[in-house]
C-alpha cells in the first residue's frame, strides 16, 4: 500500500510505496497505476510506475496537488483481474561481438563465462517497469552471485538490442543509447515499435521474461 | 501535388517540428517533448492565424535558411531572433512578433537567437506531417514524430498541406524577459544533502554548461555534497526536476528527459519559470530561490493569465 503521498514540484504527486524493491511492492505499484489509468481522472497527464514509487503528473491548468491527493487517497484499487501479464521468450546471442562485458563480469563475479550464461539463460525474470528510454524493460531478479555494479565509466554508445546487467536487474537497450550496464548479449527482436501506437512495448510491467540463447548464425538469420 | 513547400538550404543547429507534445506515455518510456518554450510557441501560431496547437518549427541558436516555393503565405517568428527575408536582391530585416509575407522564391534566413536558446517559426497554414500519439513533436532519441523523428537536414523539402486564406499582418508588442533567479520547490530527496550542500544550493551561483540540450541542462559550480546515497532506486522524473549525481553537479530535466532516473532529486523548478529556464544560454549564471507549493501554484496562474492576455491581444 501507499505509505505516503508527497508533491514533486507543483505539477506531480509522488506516491511512495516504501523502500523495498521486490515483486510484492512492485505489484502494488502496478495495481495502483492500472487503477488510476482506469479512472481517467481529469487533469492527470502521465503516470510513471517504478520499482516502489508512482509519479502522477498533472496539468496545473486543470487541477492541483491538494485535489488530486484527495482523489487518490479515496481510490478503490481492488482490481481483481490480476492485470494481463504475459510470458515472453526473448532470443539472445552472447557471441563475443555482443557480450561486450563478459570479461569484466568474469572478474567481478569470479565465475566462468559459461557459468554466467548458465545462470542467466532460461531463468524467469519479472518486469518491474519500463522506461528511461522508450520501451526499455527493467527485469529482476538476478541471483545473488550474479550481481555487480555499473561500469565505472559508462559507454557513450551501447548498441541497440544489448542486454545489460546491474545489481539485481537486467535490461534491454531498445535504442542505441549511452549507458553503464554490463552487456552480456544482444537480441535480434524489436522490443519497441513506435508504429504500433496501441501497444508499442513488447514487454510490460508484470510480464515474465525468459532469455533463450541462440547462436551467431541463428541471430544473423533471425526473422521475426 | 504539393505546390507549396520550403526547401532547406541550411538546417541550423537543432531544428525540429514541435507542438504541445504527447502525454500519457511516461510509463512506456516516452517523454512529453513538445515546444520547449510553450508561450512563444503559442504566440507564433496565433500571429499567423493558426489554431494555437499546430506544429511549428523550433530552432536553437542558429536557425535554418529556407527557400519558399508557392503561393503567398505569412510567417511569424517568436523568441529573440535575428532574421532576414531575401526577395530578389533585396534584404528585408525581420522583426519578431510581427507577421511578414513570403512569396515564391523568397528566402528566409534565420540567422541566430540573441541571448536565448529557442525560437519558433510558424507559417499561415499546415505542414504535411506525420502524427504519432496525436502529436508531431520530434523526439530524436526514440525517432518518434514528424520527419521520421529526426532533426531537419539540408536539402530536405517540407510540404504544406494547406494554407490559410485570410492573411492578416498582425503584430504584438512583446519583449522576452530573462530570469536568473529560478524558483524551486524542495525535492523528495532534499534531505540526502549535507547542511552545507543545501546552503550552497540556495545561496551560490551555478553556471549553465555547454552540455545542455532538449533533454537536460547541466550546471557547474560549487559541489553539492550528498551525505546519504548518491543513487536512489530508479523512479519517475518530470520536467524541471533537478537531480544531483555523485559528482555534485546538478542536472535539470527538460522536455525530452529520460522518463526514469536514479539520482537524488534536490528540487524542482516551478512550472511558472519553465519557459524562461529553457531560454537560458550556456555560460549564464543562475541562482535557485526556495518557493513553497501554494506560491508556485499562484505564480503559475499569473503566468498563464499573462500568456492568455498576450494571445488575446493578437
Amino acid at each position: 500500500m501507499i505509505k505516503n503521498i508527497l508533491n514533486l514540484g507543483d505539477a506531480a504527486l509522488y506516491c511512495d510505496f516504501g523502500n523495498e524493491v521486490n515483486k510484492d511492492t512492485n505489484t502494488q505499484v502496478i495495481k495502483y497505476f492500472k487503477s488510476i489509468q482506469n479512472e481517467k481522472i481529469e487533469g492527470i497527464n502521465n503516470l510513471t510506475p517504478s520499482y516502489n514509487k508512482l509519479i502522477v503528473s498533472f496539468d496545473l491548468k486543470k487541477t492541483n496537488y491538494k485535489n488530486l491527493k484527495k482523489k487518490l487517497e479515496n481510490l478503490n484499487t481492488n482490481i481483481n483481474d490480476n492485470f494481463k501479464s504475459k510470458r515472453i521468450e526473448i532470443p539472445a546471442c552472447s557471441d563475443q561481438n555482443f557480450s561486450l562485458d563478459i570479461k569484466r563480469l568474469e572478474d567481478k563475479l569470479k565465475l566462468s563465462a559459461e557459468k554466467i550464461y548458465e545462470n542467466f539463460y532460461n531463468k524467469e525474470f519479472f518486469c518491474y517497469m519500463t522506461g528511461f528510454i522508450a520501451g526499455m524493460p527493467f527485469l529482476g531478479d538476478l541471483d545473488k552471485n550474479m550481481r555487480t555494479e555499473r561500469l565505472e565509466t559508462p559507454r557513450v554508445k551501447v548498441p541497440r538490442g544489448s542486454i545489460g546487467l546491474t545489481q539485481q536487474f537486467a535490461n534491454i537497450y531498445t535504442f542505441e543509447s549511452p549507458g553503464g550496464w554490463n552487456i552480456i548479449g544482444n537480441t535480434p527482436i524489436n522490443i519497441f515499435d513506435s508504429s504500433n501506437e496501441k501497444n508499442p512495448n513488447l514487454i510490460n510491467p508484470g510480464d515474465t521474461i525468459v532469455f533463450k540463447r541462440i547462436t551467431k548464425d541463428q541471430y544473423q538469420n533471425y526473422n521475426e | 501535388m504539393n505546390k507549396n513547400f520550403f526547401k532547406i538550404l541550411r538546417a541550423g543547429v537543432n531544428t525540429t517540428f514541435q507542438d504541445l507534445g504527447r502525454d500519457n506515455l511516461y510509463h512506456i518510456g516516452i517523454p512529453f517533448s513538445g515546444a520547449m518554450d510553450n508561450r512563444n510557441y503559442l504566440l507564433a501560431n496565433k500571429l499567423v492565424g493558426n489554431k494555437t496547437e499546430l506544429p511549428v518549427i523550433e530552432f536553437a541558436y542558429q536557425g535554418p535558411l529556407l527557400e519558399y516555393s508557392g503561393e503567398r503565405i505569412n510567417i511569424a517568428i517568436t523568441g529573440d531572433v535575428n532574421f532576414i527575408i531575401k526577395r530578389n536582391n533585396k534584404e528585408i530585416k525581420g522583426v519578431c512578433y510581427q507577421v511578414f509575407e513570403l512569396g515564391n522564391e523568397d528566402k528566409l534566413d534565420i540567422i541566430s537567437t540573441n541571448k536565448s536558446v529557442y525560437g519558433y517559426l510558424a507559417v499561415s497554414g499546415e505542414f504535411d506531417l506525420k502524427y504519432q500519439w496525436s502529436s508531431c513533436s520530434t523526439n530524436t532519441k526514440a525517432n518518434i514524430g514528424a520527419n521520421e523523428g529526426k532533426k531537419l537536414e539540408v536539402g530536405q523539402k517540407m510540404n504544406l498541406l494547406k494554407i490559410n486564406e485570410n492573411l492578416n499582418m498582425k503584430k504584438l508588442d512583446y519583449v522576452n524577459t530573462r530570469i536568473e533567479n529560478l524558483r524551486v520547490i524542495k525535492g523528495t530527496n532534499f534531505d540526502y544533502f549535507s547542511e552545507q550542500g543545501k546552503k550552497i544550493f540556495f545561496e551560490k551561483e551555478f553556471i549553465i554548461s555547454k552540455l545542455s540540450d532538449r533533454m537536460g541542462m547541466r550546471l557547474e559550480g560549487p559541489k553539492i555534497e550528498n551525505k546519504v546515497d548518491t543513487n536512489i532506486k530508479s523512479e519517475g522524473l518530470i520536467k524541471g526536476v533537478i537531480q544531483v549525481p555523485a559528482d555534485g553537479n546538478p542536472i535539470i530535466m527538460l522536455s525530452d528527459h529520460g522518463t526514469i532516473g536514479g539520482y537524488p532529486k534536490i528540487g524542482v523548478v516551478i512550472s511558472a519559470d519553465y519557459d524562461k529556464l529553457v531560454q537560458l544560454t550556456p555560460g549564464t549564471k543562475i541562482k535557485f530561490k526556495e518557493c513553497d507549493l501554494s506560491s508556485a501554484e499562484s505564480l503559475f496562474k499569473l503566468y498563464e493569465l499573462e500568456t492568455q492576455n498576450l494571445i488575446s491581444q493578437i
